[in-house]
């Protein structure tokens, strides 16, 4: 593949290239925002790689770091990518490389999210490399993502060992004119050195490997690439510093520009927020008597610093939660300055809530699930499928696979009072995040004879990521095909007795088989009853294009009752503040006709259009 | 050349293919540009902004009342964005209803040329069209063919162009 000199990436695909040119030959990754765009490009440009590649997407993230770690061993450059709860599942054997250390260059990327935007917390991926002991390099800008790919992949070689690169979601999902570099050729063969005191450490040999570790990070925080990058002022504000890491720092330059304050502090970039520089600090504390500190999303930097003029985080200076946005850091700026404060930015507003996709084939499950069980307790997952909160059929979102426990829990804490009348418990959880953790899961809850209905929504991709292959798909990233793995014979294999599968978009038959789940939770050898909802995602062009598609209207039939409009919520569908009654948006309306059972009155009707393309 | 442009919209509405055909231009101009995005969840129908910096930035975010340009795709993400303009901002809106800014009805105009999401394009030919943005004609239809895929290249240009010449 031809590629231009300089090229418009995003920071997700930017580290990709990075990957390549780094001559990086196995990446492992599972999709989660803002990361999922890093694999996919690796995929996308794989051509321009000199030697092998093995690119996949794999089952959970703590199966993608293994699969990497051992690629590292055999001595070829290798990396995982995930976003941070990611590595909260990675977390095991992320802790013990540590330890181990690593041979071929091993680069973790952990895509941070303050904000959050996108996630279920806002963690900070370099604290947990703080605890975990592994050198993480902050970029702060697309382009700079990408330049510390080889040299975080040239350093782990050296110290032979583990390193993060902790790009934030305005780094993965930011643009930028990007310079492409030769692709290096490394010429290496898998040559795996047998060492099991290392490899297979028992506790007698893990004192050493961490003292080695210890000396190893002093070594690291003093490679002279690392320290922290010092644009002088003019020595106008003498002993005052400004000190930023990631994004922020770019807010910071972009910031002093526009107030004419470029010239007047010292300011650091600092790239490697930990390990710090001890010889850095010291310098630090002696040379000024007033730093602030800017960074995302947790102190790191500043804890390490402690610096008795901090203002930052720590001190109580800086707000501690949320992004740091252009307009934090001018307020924070102002008062560390005794500026004139600026005028107040207007209140954070994230304007309309997202909704499930018009035809979403969740939208027609949730709906029938609350009206099958009005008072059913209904834990969920992460997905798409999250946003049947909307739908009131979302009690519970807590991280990948937690749906099924969290419904045993539910169970085993309600039967104990009412034997015979404990609620009816509606579990909701995606392919892919069964796929991820839900198997544990729900072979635990029939061992514990949980009398839970387990719903599989089975729109066979990873949807809310932008369409990766699942087990089940028997394709790989590559399109090339694999061996399927397919759901019913696991969810047998578990031990699960009542097992039924059905189109959501067919209500009645849907909302049958959910009675017929409850009769069986409340039979006499009853257990988890386990129901797969399956209907592709109408993202997937395939998917629409097979479906039947009607032109949909609302007849003067209305009565207004909203039913549609709150109990379905399909984005389509409104109501006129005038008129009193729904109506149908033809921009957003697809079609998919699976509204029109929902209408007590038979006001929403359809005309057949034929398959369309 | 320093000039910093919102995109305003919902998810679906092609907010993201708009803000990677001006920064495309400022590429191909052989200028620095920076763009943020809105991926993930809120993609799903929620309201999605992006930013686009054109010249010498370190930031790809805009901070309150520095926006020189807003194109807004969805009317009722006014109340919510506005606030990113310069008091002396100009807005390109896609609406019918009368109100500030430059108003056009892309969305009606867009599904007569067959499918509501070339709106964002016709928005993109207004603004051009009334030289808000650092980009000229020629150059959008550059970057349109680059980006658009091969089947909806010539749909998206007469997008641009009915709004160039409205």
């Amino acid at each position: 593949m031809e590629q231009q000199q300089v090229e418009l990436l995003m920071g997700n695909e930017a580290m990709a290239c990075g990957l390549i040119e780094a001559g990086c030959q196995v990446v492992a990754a599972y999709p989660g925002t803002p990361s999922t765009e890093i694999l996919q490009a690796v995929a996308d440009r794989r051509a321009t790689a000199l030697e092998p590649l093995h690119i996949e997407w794999s089952v959970n993230e703590k199966v993608a770091f293994e699969v990497a770690l051992a690629a590292s061993y055999t001595g070829k450059r290798s990396a995982a990518i995930m976003k941070q709860v990611g590595l909260n599942v990675a977390a095991d054997p992320f802790m013990r490389s540590a330890y181990l250390g690593v041979k071929g260059g091993f680069v973790t990327i952990v895509a941070d999210d303050p904000g959050p935007h996108s996630s279920q917390n806002e963690q900070d991926t370099r604290l947990f490399c703080l605890q975990g002991r592994v050198p993480v390099f902050d970029p702060a800008s697309p382009a700079e993502a990408k330049e510390l790919l080889p040299l975080a992949f040239e350093l782990s070689e050296k110290y032979e060992m583990l390193t993060v690169l902790r790009p934030a979601t305005r780094i993965c999902h930011s643009r930028q004119n990007v310079e492409h570099k030769p692709v290096q050729q490394l010429n290496r063969s898998a040559n795996f050195e047998k060492n099991p005191n290392r490899w297979g450490a028992t506790p007698a040999f893990l004192p050493a490997l961490h003292r080695q570790l210890n000396d190893n990070l002093v070594a690291f925080a003093a490679e002279p690439a690392l320290q922290p990058r010092l644009t002088p002022g003019n020595g106008t504000a003498a002993r005052t510093a400004l000190v930023a890491s990631g994004i922020v720092y770019g807010h910071i330059v972009d910031l002093l520009a526009e107030l004419g304050l470029t010239q007047n502090f010292d300011l650091y970039q600092v790239v490697l927020p930990y390990p710090l520089n001890a010889a850095w600090v010291e310098q630090m504390r002696n040379n000024y008597d007033r730093v602030m500190v800017v960074e995302e999303t947790y102190p790191v930097i500043e804890m390490q610093l402690a610096h008795t003029g901090a203002f930052g985080k720590q001190s109580g200076d800086i707000v501690k939660e949320g992004e740091l946005t252009p307009d934090v850091v001018n307020e924070a700026l102002a008062r560390f300055l005794d500026l004139a404060p600026p005028p107040p930015a207007p209140a954070d507003s994230r304007g309309q809530r997202p909704s499930l996709c018009p035809g979403c084939p969740h939208r027609s499950a949730f709906y029938s699930i609350k009206k099958t069980f009005p008072k059913g307790i209904f834990p969920s997952d992460i997905g798409c499928y999250t946003l049947g909160l909307n739908l009131k059929a979302v009690d519970t979102v807590h991280c990948m696979g937690a749906c099924i426990s969290q419904g045993a829990g539910f169970y085993q804490s309600y039967v104990q009072d009412a034997k015979d009348s404990f609620p009816t418990v509606v579990v909701t959880i995606g392919d892919s995040t069964f796929f991820h953790s839900g198997i544990p899961a729900l072979i635990n809850a029939v061992i514990q004879q949980a009398r839970i209905i387990v719903v599989i929504l089975d729109n066979s991709i990873a949807a809310m990521t932008g369409g990766q292959p699942v087990p089940h798909m028997g394709h790989k990233i590559t399109g090339e095909a694999t061996k399927a793995i397919v759901i019913e014979p696991l969810v047998q294999a578990s031990g699960v007795e009542f097992l039924e599968c059905c189109d959501p978009y067919d209500n009645v038959a849907f909302e049958a088989a959910l009675h017929r789940a409850d009769a069986h939770i409340r039979a006499p050898q009853g257990g988890v009853a386990v129901i797969i909802a399956r209907h592709g995602c109408l993202m997937e062009r395939a998917v629409a294009q097979q479906q039947t598609r009607y032109t949909m209207a609302i007849t003067s039939a209305c009565i207004g009752c909203r039913l549609c409009v709150d109990a379905f919520e399909c984005p389509a569908l409104s109501m006129d503040s005038s008129t009193k009654m729904a109506i149908l948006d033809p921009d957003r309306c697809i079609g998919c006709g699976a509204c029109i059972h929902v209408c007590p009155v038979d006001a929403i009707t359809e005309v057949i259009q034929g398959e369309q393309s | 050349m320093k000039q910093q442009i919102i995109v305003s919209g919902i998810g679906g509405q092609g907010v993201l293919f708009l803000t990677r055909v001006i920064a495309q231009v400022a590429v191909n101009r052989g200028l620095a540009v920076l763009t943020s995005e809105t991926h993930g969840m809120a993609q799903r129908g929620g309201t999605v902004l992006s930013s686009i910096k054109v010249g010498d930035f370190s930031s790809p975010l805009i901070r309150t009342g520095q926006a020189d340009v807003g194109l807004l795709l969805w009317e009722a993400n006014l109340g919510v964005h506005q606030p990113l303009l310069r008091t002396d901002g100009a807005l390109v809106i896609s609406s019918e209803q009368l109100g500030s800014g430059a108003r056009i009805a892309a969305a009606r105009l867009a599904r007569e040329l067959g499918n509501a999401v070339l709106a964002n394009l016709i928005v993109l030919g207004v603004a051009v069209r009334d030289q808000l943005l650092f980009c000229t004609s020629d150059e959008c239809e550059q970057a349109i063919r680059q980006l658009a895929p091969a089947r909806f290249v010539e749909q998206n240009l007469a997008a641009f162009h009915l709004g160039l010449n409205h």
